[in-house]
């Protein structure tokens, strides 16, 4: 079975400087994959890499079956990969309502666009009070909110969301991927999921990938993931009573 | 008041320094829009003005068009020739360091000038206006139709952008692509095109500025040289504000007229940088610019 997207051996550098150390991965059509990794692992520029802001060294990014690597972010989106990227980047300037058309700005559909402005209403009600308003006086997670409507404003095949949990409260995290969860199921939405917060990733992911150093170093499916070792002790911060006295000289990661 | 000078000549000076500025604030607007999108700063931008004023002078003096139809021609000549200026060579020194910028459209303004010598001579041209013959009186006050076309122009050049930047698809792309360039792109904004867009557009209101600008002070060549006044007023309206690009060339019009009559001798040239050296001392961020930026 070929996979909607594939990533294979992508090495991408900032100057000198390489940030990612030939990754591959599979994104299967309809499910949830996570990438998680610490500060500083890759995960935003991989990202990049698959949006077109990047371009990668060697290796290649195929989508339905077409290479896209190297391809201007603007023709990526209308291929239908839309990102939510770090820290937002809003149209500060302009109203919440202008920022999740210009979302829209590939189609030309009018209705389906005004019905598709309805239904992100309708999953964050909150926007809506603040539709005429500047997106830059929102709340960081409002400002979430919008860029998360925005990307799905495009009608997305793919959705790539760089680390939505970002300095929300753990209230909001839990409304966010419950939003994140409905707009996969409601419409079938691809969706790759980077975090640092392994839990929450975990918990709603039907697979995962863990990066470190710009290297995969473990995939598995997000409940295996969640069982393993490793990533209960590095990512979730849990250490099983049982095996304390073993891990204490023992005290590496198993991958390396 | 000095034994003359009447309320009549107070008004007349009012008009025609609010006509002046109106003309410094589009070529200020013209700065403006240029920066917001591109981070460049277009010191040919009173070049540009020049040129369109010539550009239009062929079509309607030398080609004898209908008035009309050569300013209209005139827009669509000079955006496309903004437009090409872009792709062609602005384009190809993003990401270089200001400085190289600065540079390049400071030699793209000279070789304007010296190309508009070579091609329409180096003496002063007029171009006639259909509201040079008109004049108004109201209440005993002599007003050129000249001068309130000019206003009026101004107006409704200033409502059709407005609409143009808040309902259009493109106007919407263009506020984007200055807000954000990053996530325009994401959006599936062409960036680059936009851009070039940006450049046609504020070309083609530097021309409308030029052809206004004309009728009221013959040009040559170096009738760009105004463009620098244009950039004091950017400055006064905060570099990035497009209604304080307008209010800082009214501002500085209104200040040069009155200052030219009411003043000693000498202070006319120097009025618009006095302005400009006062609010910034009130006023470093500009009248209409954005509070908090860098402490040092
Ligand atoms: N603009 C840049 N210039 C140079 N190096 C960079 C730049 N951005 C990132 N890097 C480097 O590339 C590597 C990967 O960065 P990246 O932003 O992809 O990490 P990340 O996994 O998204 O981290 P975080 O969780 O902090 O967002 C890091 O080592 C970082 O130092
Ligand atoms: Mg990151």
């Amino acid at each position: 079975m070929s996979h909607l997207m594939e990533v294979r051996n992508i090495e991408t550098y900032y100057g000198p400087t390489m940030a990612i150390r030939g990754v591959s991965f599979d994104v299967s059509q309809g499910q949830i994959v996570t990438i998680l990794g610490a500060n500083g692992a890759g995960k935003t520029t991989i990202l990049k890499t698959i949006s077109g802001i990047m371009d990668p060294q060697k290796g290649s990014v195929s989508f339905e079956g077409r290479d896209i690597q190297r391809m201007d972010p603007d023709r990526v989106v209308r291929l239908g990969i839309s990102l939510v990227p770090e820290g937002r980047e809003l149209f500060p300037f302009l109203s919440v309502r202008e920022n999740l058309q210009l979302g829209a700005y590939t189609r030309h559909d009018h209705k389906a666009v005004a019905s598709d402005l309805e239904r992100v209403f309708e999953y964050f009600p909150s926007l809506k009070m603040r539709a005429s308003g500047p997106a830059g006086m929102l709340s960081g997670g409002e400002q979430q909110m919008v860029a998360i409507g925005r990307a799905l404003m495009a009608r997305p095949k793919v959705i790539l969301l760089d680390e939505p949990s970002l300095g929300l409260s753990p209230k909001l995290v839990k409304e966010i991927f419950e939003i994140i969860v409905r707009i996969n199921r409601d419409s079938g939405t691809t969706i790759v999921l980077v975090e640092q917060n392994a839990n929450v990733a975990l918990q709603v992911a039907h697979f995962g990938y863990i990066l470190e150093m710009g290297r995969i170093v473990m995939a598995d499916t997000g409940p295996a993931l969640l069982e393993k070792d490793d990533v209960r002790e590095f990512y979730l911060g849990i250490k099983d009573k049982g095996v304390r006295g073993v891990r204490r000289w023992k005290k590496r990661k198993t991958w390396r | 008041m000095h034994g003359g000078r009447s309320m009549a000549e107070f008004l007349q000076l009012l008009v025609n320094g609010l006509a002046v500025g109106c003309i410094y604030g589009l070529v200020a607007l013209g700065f403006v829009l240029i920066y917001k999108a591109g981070e460049v700063v277009n010191f040919a931008q009173g070049e540009m003005m020049m040129l369109g004023a010539f550009v239009a002078f062929t079509f309607i003096v030398q080609f004898g068009l209908n008035y009309w139809i050569g300013l209209a021609l005139a827009v669509v000549v000079m955006a496309a020739f903004g437009g090409l200026l872009d792709i062609v060579v602005v384009r190809r020194i993003i990401g270089q360091p200001q400085f190289s910028t600065v540079m390049l459209t400071i030699g793209l303004g000279v070789m304007m000038r010296s190309g508009a010598s070579m091609v329409w001579g180096p003496e002063t041209r007029g171009l006639p206006s259909p509201f040079d013959k008109t004049v108004l009186q109201i209440d005993g006050v002599v007003l050129s139709a000249v001068y309130l076309a000019i206003l009026v122009t101004t107006a409704l050049l200033c409502v059709f952008l407005l609409g143009f930047f808040r309902f259009t698809r493109v106007g919407l792309a263009m506020q984007a692509a200055s807000q954000n360039q990053l996530a325009a792109y994401c959006m599936g904004i062409p960036v680059k095109r936009v851009l070039s867009s940006v450049w046609a557009l504020s070309a083609g209101v530097a021309t409308i500025a030029g052809v206004m600008l004309a009728p009221i002070s013959l040009i040559d060549p170096n009738t760009g040289a105004i463009g620098l006044k244009a950039f004091a007023a950017a400055v006064i309206g905060g570099f990035g504000s497009i209604p304080g690009a307008v209010v800082g060339g009214i501002l500085i019009g209104l200040i040069e007229l009155f200052s030219g009559v009411y003043l000693p001798e000498g202070f006319k040239d120097t009025a618009a940088y006095i302005v400009l050296l006062a609010v910034l001392v009130v006023r470093p961020q500009g009248l209409f610019g954005a509070v908090g930026r860098k402490k040092v």
